[in-house]
């Protein structure tokens, strides 16, 4: 799924209030756990909360930087997830890490550099390895190609839909591209200030928008 | 026009009332009535050609069968997993199941997706479905052969390809799976004679597979050649 709406809108707020990031106000948000069904995330006690962050679910940065650890390899990114949940076999950690820096387009020779010697595109795609080393049931992506190139987004976004579809992952995607919904989205959800306007599958939200904003951004987009 | 075949029996699209309205907010609010009171009924193995000026509301009228477009009256039925569903009423993942097993729709142009080789554009229904791979590419290139892709071409995104060649490789992609309702919006429109023909046999193998099929084609010769029925469109509103 797909939320898309302006900047301040509240796209970010609600990502973090589904993944657990931030308490909300009021209402709930069920997540189906592996092992007890429907739980309220919020009830659940901060450890378990913490622990599902680390198993069940990944969240992609917009920035590289606020998703990975600057100060230690590209290898040592990845491993620490599995570290996370109980993996303790160097030899083990260090074949997975190679595995998954392959999967996403990363050249396994680089296991030992540091993420500052990669490019902004590949730092993106060492961050989503980090986040699926752990195989997660569910991924939350904020803007997850707006800091890269335009030729670097289409590789980013192929690899995604991908994946997705290999792992059969569920993912909550906040963007302001409705291009990259419409690759990446089957259901898509507009935003304005701070309320769902319009929802639906991403098609009939694209090619005959109801809501007077949702038309408004519709047509504001350039046809390339 | 051929004759309806046999198979013509077991009705399949079942539309009652059905109208489109488009409201456009920032246009003072214009409203525009595309489709009013549309009652159709389309049966297993027939070819129902759209007929009707443009303007009249014929890819408005598919894009409304396929759930791309809403509908706000009437009712829009298609058979689904033996059983009537109305499309209209249907909720997201309802619809999707709908597009992965029973209605396929080819539009004019490919939506082209970056780095993806025309080879895995065509078998991707069939993945969808949960076909292996070797299979699903298989198929694929024999359908790709069949509407004379160069196979050079097989392996490369599509981005770059002709307006003909993206044109096939939609309709290759739209024919790989055997969907019980079809519906086209004029495939033959950047073809030359040759596969205009194809398409044209291609479709009438799927009605005698029995699968109900829509569509729009200006090219009278191949109207002629698949149509089992004409339905006639008019255009709604005055300007």
């Amino acid at each position: 799924m797909a939320i898309a709406g302006e900047s301040g809108s509240g796209k970010t707020t609600l990502l973090n209030c589904i993944s657990g990031r931030l308490a909300p106000d009021s209402g709930t948000v069920e997540f189906n756990t592996r092992h007890e069904g429907m739980q309220e995330i919020y009830r659940l006690s901060e450890p378990r909360r913490r622990l599902l962050a680390r198993t069940d679910w990944g969240y992609v940065h917009q920035s590289p930087r606020d998703g990975l650890r600057v100060n230690v390899s590209a290898g040592a990114n990845v491993g620490e997830r599995l570290m996370a949940v109980g993996e303790r076999h160097y030899e083990h950690i260090r074949g997975t890490t190679r595995d998954w820096m392959r999967r996403v387009e990363l050249d396994p020779a680089r296991i030992n550099d540091m993420p500052a010697t990669f490019s902004g595109g590949m730092q993106q795609r060492l961050q989503i390895a980090r986040n699926l080393v752990t195989h997660p049931r569910l991924i939350f992506m904020d803007e997850p190609t707006a800091s890269l190139d335009v030729s670097v987004q289409a590789r980013l976004l192929d690899l995604l839909r991908g994946l997705a579809r290999e792992l059969s992952l569920a993912a909550v995607i906040v963007t302001h591209d409705l291009a990259v919904a419409r690759l990446l989205a089957q259901h898509l959800m507009i935003m304005k200030d701070g309320r769902v306007v319009e929802s639906g599958l991403t098609d009939q939200v694209l090619d005959d928008p109801q809501h007077p904003y949702t038309q408004l951004l519709v047509s504001s987009v350039l046809q390339a | 026009m051929s004759a309806i075949s046999p198979a013509c029996s077991t009705p399949v699209i079942r539309i009652r009332g059905l109208a489109k309205t488009f409201i456009l907010h920032h246009q003072q609010g214009a409203v525009l009535r595309v489709l009013q009171d549309i009652d159709l009924d389309l049966a297993a193995g027939e070819c129902l050609v759209l007929h009707g000026a443009s303007g009249a509301g014929k890819s408005t009228l598919l894009r409304t069968i396929y759930a791309n477009y809403r509908s706000q009256c009437g009712s829009l039925e298609i058979v689904h997993r033996g059983r009537w569903l109305d499309i209209g009423r249907a909720g997201t993942r309802e619809l999707l199941d709908v597009r992965r097993e029973t209605m396929g729709y080819v539009s004019q142009f490919l939506r082209v997706i970056p780095r993806v080789r025309a080879l895995d554009i065509v078998a991707e229904p069939l993945l969808a479905d949960g076909m292996p791979g070797e299979l699903a590419r298989d198929a694929a290139a024999g359908l790709l052969a069949r509407l004379n892709v160069p196979e050079k071409l097989w392996t490369l995104p599509p981005a770059t390809f002709s307006g003909g060649e993206q044109q096939r490789i939609n309709i290759a992609r739209g024919f790989i799976r055997e969907f019980p309702i079809l519906l086209l919006d004029e495939p033959t429109a950047a073809l030359d004679a040759v596969n205009r023909s194809v398409v044209a046999d291609l479709i009438q193998e799927a009605c005698r597979r029995g699968t109900a099929i829509i569509g729009i084609f200006h090219d009278e010769e191949i109207r002629a050649r698949v149509a089992t029925r004409l339905f006639r469109l008019q255009a709604q509103m005055a300007a």
